[in-house]
């Protein structure tokens, strides 16, 4: 890589992570992903990817090194840059709203997203409970468009849904991503989805054993 | 049920239209007594010495007393003022409830602060708090608007808290955060719109034990003077004539305090069956 592109990427730097003091969840990961590329990530059920999503998206603090967007710390106040979308729509999605407050909650996102998603007009009256997972999800990912997201971590979004479906939303997140040169971090346990929509892939748990002599 | 969509709808089950037409009959029998005092004037409990010691008949139904004053408009008079210190006690209860229960949700060392109050405020007995605050008020309405007030907003407190800490931590807070939203951005479009049913049947029930209160303070010499028409006032003069055989200045005022809480408890109690149906 030449130097000044390591001014465009999310980085995760040493990040180290437990819940339970006496146990460590994983140790010494690093990671990159550049703007405009999309990286896959296998793993098995519960080995922590979950878990580095939400450090990634600053949710959670790692217990030790430091997550860098584009070079720098974040600040807390902002619209965070990483969105992280996750993989349960219902619960992403006050149940009280209605769907069109989604797009007062994200203001200023631009105007063709809704239909490049294939959200219908007649579903924004609507509550959560009255569209199906599929259909919340587009909202939910409409949502992370905001202007100022530069990267996107989506956590198994479309692993609720049939064939059909995955492959709509995910054409229409590609076209979106492309444009506008975000950076994604998809995580997935279907290989064969994530070799289609990748430029790269990892293996979480060999990225966590290449520093596992290391414990 | 958390994710239920929650909102009167008229065109639900009949269950749902059951309750409605009995809370609508609740707050008209309760509407007809409560602002019936708006009405009521002077010269209908006015002293007429020509009328003592009725018993209850059509032109008094609920008799008069020993300076002759009706004892129907008299108890009408006393649940209005109930009515109205209830209310008053109530809306400052719910504001307190609400302030204290946003408060806890900023962080760690507020909402143990609130914990610390509730906890506080809930193990002195109502009524001891109650009349040491109305007596160092100097009683009167105030001091017993003030006291109720004061004394009833830990258990709403609670429950807000507890509903807002659930809110706090589901996905769709922490996405709006994540978003740049504002703590008051959170609270007014997150937090208010799910606790506006709680709050509203918090503060209905609140008036039962309002007006009990009020009542029994009254009644103890601690809260309203005795020039007021409270049913407290009522009852404690009665006492003295009761064995003089006319229960009638007992019975009737005591059983409308009585039918006023009723009302309160079971309009309560419907409307968070309609709001929250499980
Ligand atoms: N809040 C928490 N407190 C304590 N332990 C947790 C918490 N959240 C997750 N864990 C544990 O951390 C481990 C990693 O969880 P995580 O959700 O990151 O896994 P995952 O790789 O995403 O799994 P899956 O593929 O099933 O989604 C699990 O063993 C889980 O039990
Ligand atoms: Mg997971």
């Amino acid at each position: 890589m030449t130097k000044w592109l390591g001014a465009f990427m999310l980085e995760c730097k040493n990040i180290g992570f437990y819940y339970n003091r006496s146990n460590w969840l994983f140790r010494n990961i690093h990671l990159s992903i550049e703007r405009g590329e999309i990286i896959g990530i296998y793993g098995k059920s519960g080995s922590g990817k979950t878990t580095l999503a939400k450090i990634m998206a600053n949710y959670l603090s790692p217990t030790e090194g430091e997550v860098l967007v584009d070079g720098e710390k974040s600040n807390h106040s902002e619209v965070y840059p990483v969105q992280l979308i996750w993989q349960h729509p219902e619960q992403a999605i006050n149940p009280k709203w209605k769907l069109s407050k989604i797009f007062e909650e994200a203001k200023e996102l631009d105007q063709d997203i809704p239909s490049i998603l294939g959200i219908k007009e007649e579903w924004l009256n609507r509550r959560a409970h009255e569209l199906s997972g599929g259909e919340l999800q587009r909202f939910c990912i409409a949502r992370a468009f905001h202007p100022d997201t530069r990267y996107i971590i989506a956590d198994e979004i479309t692993s609720m849904f049939d064939a059909i479906t995955q492959a709509q939303i995910w054409h229409a997140l590609i076209r979106l991503v492309k444009e506008r040169n975000i950076g994604v971090l998809a995580i997935s346990h279907h290989i064969s989805l994530l070799e289609r929509i990748s430029d790269r892939i990892i293996d979480f748990n060999q990225l966590k054993g290449a520093s596992e002599k290391s414990f | 049920m958390k994710n239920q969509y929650l909102s009167i709808d008229f065109d639900s089950t009949n269950y749902k239209r059951r309750i409605l037409w009995k809370i609508i009959g609740l707050v008209c029998l309760f509407l007809l007594v409560a602002l019936s005092g708006f009405w009521i004037g002077e010269e209908q409990i006015e002293a007429n010495m020509g009328e003592k010691h009725l018993s209850p008949s059509l032109d008094h139904p609920f008799g008069t007393d020993w300076l002759g004053r009706d004892m129907f408009f008299r108890t009408l008079l006393g649940l209005h003022l109930s009515w109205k210190v209830g209310l008053f006690a109530a809306v400052i209860s719910t504001v307190i409830a609400l302030t204290l229960s946003l408060l806890s949700s900023i962080n760690k060392f507020f909402d143990s602060l609130v914990t610390m109050l509730i906890d506080l405020f809930l193990s002195i007995p109502h009524l001891v708090a109650l009349i040491l605050i109305a007596f160092v008020l100097g009683g009167g309405v105030k001091g017993i608007v003030i006291g109720i007030a004061f004394t009833h907003w830990p258990s709403l407190t609670r429950v807000l808290r507890a509903e807002i800490l659930q809110i706090k931590s589901s996905e769709y807070v922490h996405i709006s955060k994540k978003l740049g939203k504002s703590r008051m951005w959170i609270i007014r479009h997150h937090y208010l719109p799910q606790l506006a049913p709680q709050l509203f049947v918090g503060f209905i029930l609140l008036f039962p034990h309002a007006i009990l209160h009020e009542s029994a303070i009254t009644f103890l010499g601690f809260g309203l003077s005795p020039e007021q028409p409270a049913i407290g006032i009522i009852l404690s003069e009665a006492m003295k004539y009761l064995t003089m055989g006319m229960w009638w200045l007992v019975v009737f005022p005591g059983l409308s305090l009585f039918g006023m809480v009723v009302i309160f408890d079971a309009l309560g109690n419907n409307l968070r069956k309609l709001l929250n149906p499980n």
